[in-house]
């Protein structure tokens, strides 16, 4: 093999790899943010809306659920304009990624909230605590620890697949890394470095969420 | 010049199904065999295998697959190798398959009690015995909704092959609007037909993860 490995170009970008994987975390922490509350929010539509919203929720879910991710980005990014929503890139890879993630949120968050008992509600209800109270603290925090596994494998799915809004040319990590390879033809190097970058991004959310999960679900479980 | 969405432009996208077809019954067959190694040494008894097919399956599972398909795209080039992006596509598809479907076999494997393969081993049956009339047939059952569900992400995951140059259902949808210009009817085409090869899978899925809850429950 005479190929000559050639990092310097990427190294000597490094300072723009950085700031494209800053733009990363913060469109995955958004649309985790604002994922996570549409879960939520369709869950509990799920479990307690009328007949017409429970099945406007599973539609949204099939569809979302059976298509691909860079299908849906194109469709946000390109078909919206047209009936008058016009989103610059990231904003479009924003909306991409939690209209994407609040499918897979909705059902890991209903499976917890079915988990929990009715006599627990009951219980919460005899010590009498609130409607609010009730759903908060004794429905929804217990739900969400139950599934905090699933919840975070899926949010470190998402900063996976937001690689592909680099497509509609948002600036994030791979769309800096697709600029340097299209400046300085060291394909191999600068992938093999933006693929490391992103698997210490993933090693380091992992780490985030335990510490989020030792923090705010450190309370003893009943059984 | 823009052209008009006609019967022509309807005709490209739905003949380009065959090629996102290919892809994924390639990729889904090589991770099927690469996905049964990887899951035989993820529980062997050695802790090299073991620890190997840990972090095969890890680096898969924590790396884009954008960046695997680049990864392997740009590999070959640099190998001197000239492939197809088809080529490429189907490599990269079916190490990533193979990594998700080996941890997932391997959940499925580690499910069977062990007290199964000892009592095999006491029996004085050989590891193929063990593994191909007491483990294996036990673990199939609770296997199959997983892997469904794992190739309905697969055959997702075929469309980033587009972004490599692979002329498959989202690249036949872009080239398309990039001439009519009609991204609703093109797009929302695009993705009609992917929801109708996935959908049915999704639902085959969620039946026999139900049965298997109910097999369970008895």
């Amino acid at each position: 093999m005479s190929y000559q490995f050639n990092f310097g170009p990427v190294f000597a970008a490094f300072d723009s790899l950085l700031l494209g994987a800053w733009v990363t975390v913060q469109l995955s922490v958004a649309a985790m943010v604002l994922g996570l509350i549409v879960g939520i929010l369709g869950a509990a539509a799920k479990l307690f809306g009328g007949r017409i919203l429970r099945v406007v929720v599973d539609v949204y879910i099939e569809v979302i659920r059976n298509t691909p991710f860079l299908v849906q980005i194109f469709f946000i990014f390109f078909a919206l304009p047209l009936v008058g929503l016009r989103l610059n890139p990231t904003q479009a890879a924003i909306l991409a990624l939690l209209v994407n993630v609040g499918a897979y949120a909705i059902e890991i968050i209903r499976a917890g909230i079915e988990s929990i008992s009715r006599g627990q509600v009951e219980a919460g209800m005899a010590l009498g605590l609130g409607r609010i109270h009730v759903l908060r603290y004794v429905i929804l925090k217990p739900a969400l620890r139950a599934v905090y596994p699933a919840l975070t494998s899926q949010f470190i799915l998402l900063m996976l697949s937001s690689s592909v809004v680099s497509t509609i040319s948002a600036n994030d990590l791979t769309a800096v890394a697709n600029d340097i390879q299209s400046a300085t033809f060291s394909s191999f190097e600068v992938y093999l470095v933006i693929t490391v970058i992103y698997l210490v991004l993933a090693m380091g959310l992992t780490v985030v969420f335990r510490q989020i999960e030792r923090i705010t679900f450190s309370y003893p479980t009943a059984r | 010049m823009i052209r008009s969405f006609g019967p022509n432009e309807v005709l490209f996208i739905v003949s380009a199904i065959q090629f996102t077809l290919l892809l994924s019954a390639v990729a889904f067959a090589g991770g099927m065999v690469g996905g049964f190694l990887v899951m035989l040494a993820r529980v062997s008894q050695f802790k090299a295998l073991r620890i190997a097919a840990t972090a095969f399956i890890r680096v898969f599972q924590s790396t884009p697959l954008l960046m695997q398909l680049f990864l392997i795209f740009f590999g070959f080039d640099l190998l001197g190798w000239e492939v197809s992006a088809l080529t490429a596509a189907a490599v990269a598809l079916t190490l990533h398959a193979s990594a998700f479907l080996g941890e997932i076999w391997r959940g499925c494997v580690e499910s069977v009690p062990r007290g199964q393969s000892e009592a095999g081993w006491a029996l004085g049956l050989s590891y193929f015995d063990r593994m191909g009339s007491i483990v294996l047939p036990q673990a199939t059952k609770i296997a199959i909704p997983p892997t469904a569900g794992f190739l309905v992400q697969l055959i997702k995951g075929t469309s980033l092959a587009s972004i490599i140059g692979f002329v498959e259902l989202t690249r036949a949808g872009q080239i398309i609007n990039n001439n009519t210009f009609q991204p609703f009817l093109v797009f929302g085409l695009v993705a009609a037909l992917y929801f109708i090869i996935c959908w049915p899978i999704s639902l085959f899925a969620r039946r026999m993860e139900r049965r298997l809850a109910v097999a369970n429950a008895r």
